[in-house]
């Protein structure tokens, strides 16, 4: 007869943890900032149709880094939970707060009670009428939120990031100087040169009457880059 | 609906009636309805017409609300935006019928958010008419609801309208189209005031001239209410989206159209 090996809880949330870094930090960066127009996402991801950003809600994006299927599967959870909650009640009781908590939850069993953690890390963010009243949520693999002020950075550089970008960070900057002002640090961190091609750039729209999210074109983040924009 | 928890995954597509099916079925339009025993009077909507123009199509409805021979509204809303490139109108069970609109923009919406592309114009056709289909119930218990979907086909860059029957039935109309009591009325009417190819603004000013003879008919379909400055809907959906027509543009088109029918009430020209 084999004996059960013994191995403390503590061990156990600690191997788990440290596998889902590992997962995390082998995925290229994504940077969420909130700037004059609305909150900037900006993917390093060289891919046209796998996106790592997307549209929840009138008002709410998705951010992600790590395994695109166990992210795919939350923003597809995500969509059908917003859709049914402004379904039964009203678009405006839709709020990213909500959002994230169901995030949490489902992130923090599949942690305690899947076999494999989820290798993801994600933002939900919700744009207000000024730079002041966005939300930024950030989830981790375990299923922790915390709420960030002004700018997220998810990924392999997260820390680097985060602070060089917290450093002089102003929420109220145009669109184009916070699109160049990420990316030369995107550029920086990552120890490569980066084009419009490599980079998958959204914004929320503060502006917009009803759906705030808008993919930016291309085109039209190398005007930004160039600082023509 | 179930709390707070995120809707458990596997298979659902990208179909939110389907997702509303299995996770909430009592949001379903005409669900909780139960047994009805006899006739219920309820508000009903009344004429839509649909018709094609030069790079799209026009879609307009009247403002009247009715429960039997009394008028329950006479602003009520019955040509609504599906979604950018599609608008839906709808006539019979009012109550049903908003619920009916309201579960198609979130059906398309939620398609573009998941697929990350739109339903072409027959999906979005076809998505209508399993949601009539699902009505059919209703219908025999006196809540029947009846739309007709005109939008601007992006893969065959032109206008298109379509119409149902109750049973869920889908047919495409090439030139025009009318729903609701005073259809007959206004379907003869276009009959003799539609061109092909005609521009939109021609094709506003025959789509409320033909609610106008409706009106003038059926006591269903409101007319042009001049003193309390209600006009119909009117929709035109092109290349470039859905717009509303402004009430400024309406109100001129409505006082040119009363003008011109006095002491000529049919029109005859």
């Amino acid at each position: 007869m084999t004996i059960p090996v013994y191995v403390s809880p503590e061990q156990l949330m600690k191997d788990r943890a440290d596998y889902a870094r590992k997962g995390i930090a082998r995925g290229r960066s994504v940077v969420v900032l909130s700037c004059r127009q609305g909150i900037l996402f900006v993917a390093e991801n060289p891919s046209r149709t796998l996106h790592k950003v997307a549209e929840i809600y009138d008002r709410i994006g998705f951010a992600a880094v790590g395994k695109y299927t166990e992210f795919e599967h939350l923003r597809v959870a995500g969509i059908r939970y917003a859709d049914l909650r402004g379904y039964a009640y009203d678009r405006s009781d839709v709020t990213a707060r909500a959002l994230a908590n169901a995030y949490a939850q489902t992130l923090g069993t599949v942690f305690t009670t899947e076999s494999k953690p989820y290798e993801v890390q994600i933002t939900v963010a919700q744009v207000g009428p000024d730079p002041a009243a966005d939300q930024l949520y950030l989830l981790t693999y375990d299923g922790s939120v915390t709420d960030e002020p002004g700018v997220v950075a998810m990924g392999g550089a997260a820390e680097a990031l985060t602070a060089a970008l917290s450093e002089d960070l102003d929420p109220a900057a145009e669109l184009g100087d916070a699109l160049r002002r990420t990316v030369d640090q995107l550029a920086r961190t990552g120890g490569r040169a980066l084009t419009a091609g490599d980079l998958e750039v959204a914004l929320l729209d503060r502006s917009a009457d009803r759906r705030a999210f808008r993919r930016v074109p291309v085109e039209s983040v190398e005007r930004h880059l160039v600082g023509e924009g | 609906m179930s709390g707070d928890a995120l809707p458990s995954h596997g298979a659902g597509g990208s179909s939110f009636a389907e997702l509303l099916r299995a996770q909430a079925p009592h949001l379903l339009p005409g669900a909780t309805t139960g047994e009805v025993s006899g006739p219920v009077e309820l508000p009903h909507g009344t004429t839509v017409v649909a018709l094609a123009c030069a790079g799209g199509v026009v879609v307009a409805g009247d403002r009247r609300a009715t429960t039997g021979s009394y008028i329950a509204s006479r602003d009520l809303e019955k040509v609504f935006a599906a979604d950018e490139f599609s608008v839906v109108g709808i006539a019979g069970t009012a109550g049903v019928a908003l619920e009916l609109v309201r579960l198609l923009q979130v059906e398309l919406e939620h398609y573009e958010k998941i697929e990350g592309t739109m339903l072409s114009l027959e999906g979005k056709a076809n998505r209508l008419s399993s949601m009539i289909r699902g009505n059919l119930g209703n219908a025999f218990r006196g809540l029947a609801v009846l739309p007709v979907l005109a939008g601007y086909d992006l893969a065959g860059e032109r206008g298109r309208i379509f119409s149902y029957d109750l049973a869920g039935g889908c047919y495409e109309e090439s030139s025009h189209h009318s729903i609701g009591s005073g259809a007959f009325f206004a379907r003869g009417a276009l009959k003799k005031l539609w061109r092909p190819e005609m521009p939109a603004e021609d094709a506003v000013r025959v789509a409320v001239e033909a609610l106008y003879d409706a009106a003038d008919d059926d006591s269903g379909t409101g007319g042009p209410d001049l003193g309390r400055q209600i006009w119909p809907t009117c929709a035109v959906v092109t290349a470039d989206g859905v717009r509303f027509v402004a009430a400024h543009e309406l109100e001129r088109v409505v006082t040119d159209l009363v003008a011109a029918r006095r002491d000529n009430p049919g029109g005859a020209r």
